[in-house]
């Protein structure tokens, strides 16, 4: 990992990634037709969501040079994604652990 | 008036002056991540209140448009990736090329997404006076349905209605899935056609040859702003198409 956002990331490994990403693009799109929450319930949301992860993942690290740019500018990503998941995290968690009724069903 | 490609006073090196852009480049994103956050995250809420009609309306837009439509948009940031890979190795006839497919391929997400908000004005599911999510199992061939399908979305819909407790109730809730679904896609679709417009500048610039391997920073940064867009797209397939398809 140089330190320095000089470096120069190859068409083939753009290629590669974007190869995966199709691969995985078609993946979701077969897995949701099967029943997964029979196995597990919320199993097909899980499912796609990991999927979209690894997806988001391959895009920040290669086409977007995270995987090679500076510890300050990693750090910055992280916080990134961290507030959201300060987010996401107490204000499901909020709605998750009142047991509010919905009015309509 | 453009300077480009020279030091500016406040920086020592020319790195660190790249590696300074790439960082505020970030932070906004760090922001879009946010924004974006907010709307994933009323959404998810409102999936789980209600469940039901949320997963009936979602099964009303057209997968295979979605399906398609992420394929176009990874395509448009490979060609993206590959501008920047053009000028970081200073083929200067190569970066305007990557940019215009790019631009092709953005304009064609663009018009699929434009025959899906049409589907769904003919099938009256845009929120408002005229929405009626019995439109199409009321009014027979108005949406195109085939009779199968015709039959099959009448008798779910008349579950669900009993299900949930009458018409209106479907109508309200279905209407909030439609609105997120416009608010998230439409959000989405608005960071395209901005970025479609730093495309048309990044395309003008380039054919001028203004773009090295020692400077290339607006093709890097909206780069970077294009691949965000893709990676909000990445979520929006799934949650909004894919996850009660079964």
């Amino acid at each position: 990992m140089a330190e320095n956002s000089h470096h120069i990331v190859s068409p083939k490994i753009y290629l590669v990634v974007f190869l995966t990403l199709t691969v995985l693009t078609v993946t979701t799109y077969y897995a949701a037709q099967v029943d997964l929450n029979a196995v597990f319930p919320g199993l097909n949301v899980i499912v796609a969501l990991l999927i979209a992860t690894c997806k988001a993942i391959l895009v920040i690290l290669f086409f977007m040079h995270a995987y090679y740019s500076t510890k300050r500018t990693k750090l910055v990503i992280i916080c990134g994604f961290f507030w959201l998941a300060i987010m996401l995290s107490m204000t499901l968690g909020d709605y998750g652990t009142r047991g509010w009724d919905f009015p309509v069903h | 008036m453009h300077r480009t490609g020279e030091l500016y006073g406040q920086f020592q090196t020319m790195e660190q002056q790249k590696d300074s852009a790439t960082l505020g480049m970030w932070i906004f994103l760090s922001t879009e991540i946010l924004f974006f956050g907010g709307l994933f995250l009323t959404y998810t809420i409102n999936r789980h209140a209600y469940a039901d009609v949320f997963a009936f309306a979602s099964r009303t837009i057209t997968v295979s448009w979605g399906f398609a439509n992420t394929l176009v948009l990874i395509g448009s940031s490979v060609t993206m990736a590959m501008s920047v890979w053009s000028a970081q190795v200073g083929k200067k006839k190569l970066i305007p090329l990557f940019l215009i497919l790019t631009l092709i391929l953005g304009s064609v997400f663009l018009f699929i997404k434009g025959i899906e908000y049409h589907d769904k004005y003919v099938e009256h599911h845009i929120p408002g006076w005229n929405f009626d999510m019995y439109y199409c199992t009321s009014h027979a061939g108005a949406c195109g349905l085939s009779p199968e399908d015709f039959a099959k979305e009448k008798a779910e819909l008349k579950e669900l209605t009993e299900k949930v407790g009458g018409e209106t109730a479907v109508n309200a809730n279905a209407q909030l899935f439609f609105s997120l679904y416009f608010g998230m896609t439409g959000l989405h679709a608005l960071h395209m056609i901005v970025g479609a417009g730093l495309l048309l500048y990044l395309i003008l610039t380039s054919l001028k040859g203004r773009y090295t391997p020692e400077y290339n920073t607006p093709v890097d940064n909206i780069g970077l702003y294009w691949h965000f867009v893709d990676i909000v797209w990445i979520y929006l397939f799934p949650l909004l198409y894919l996850i009660d398809r079964h």
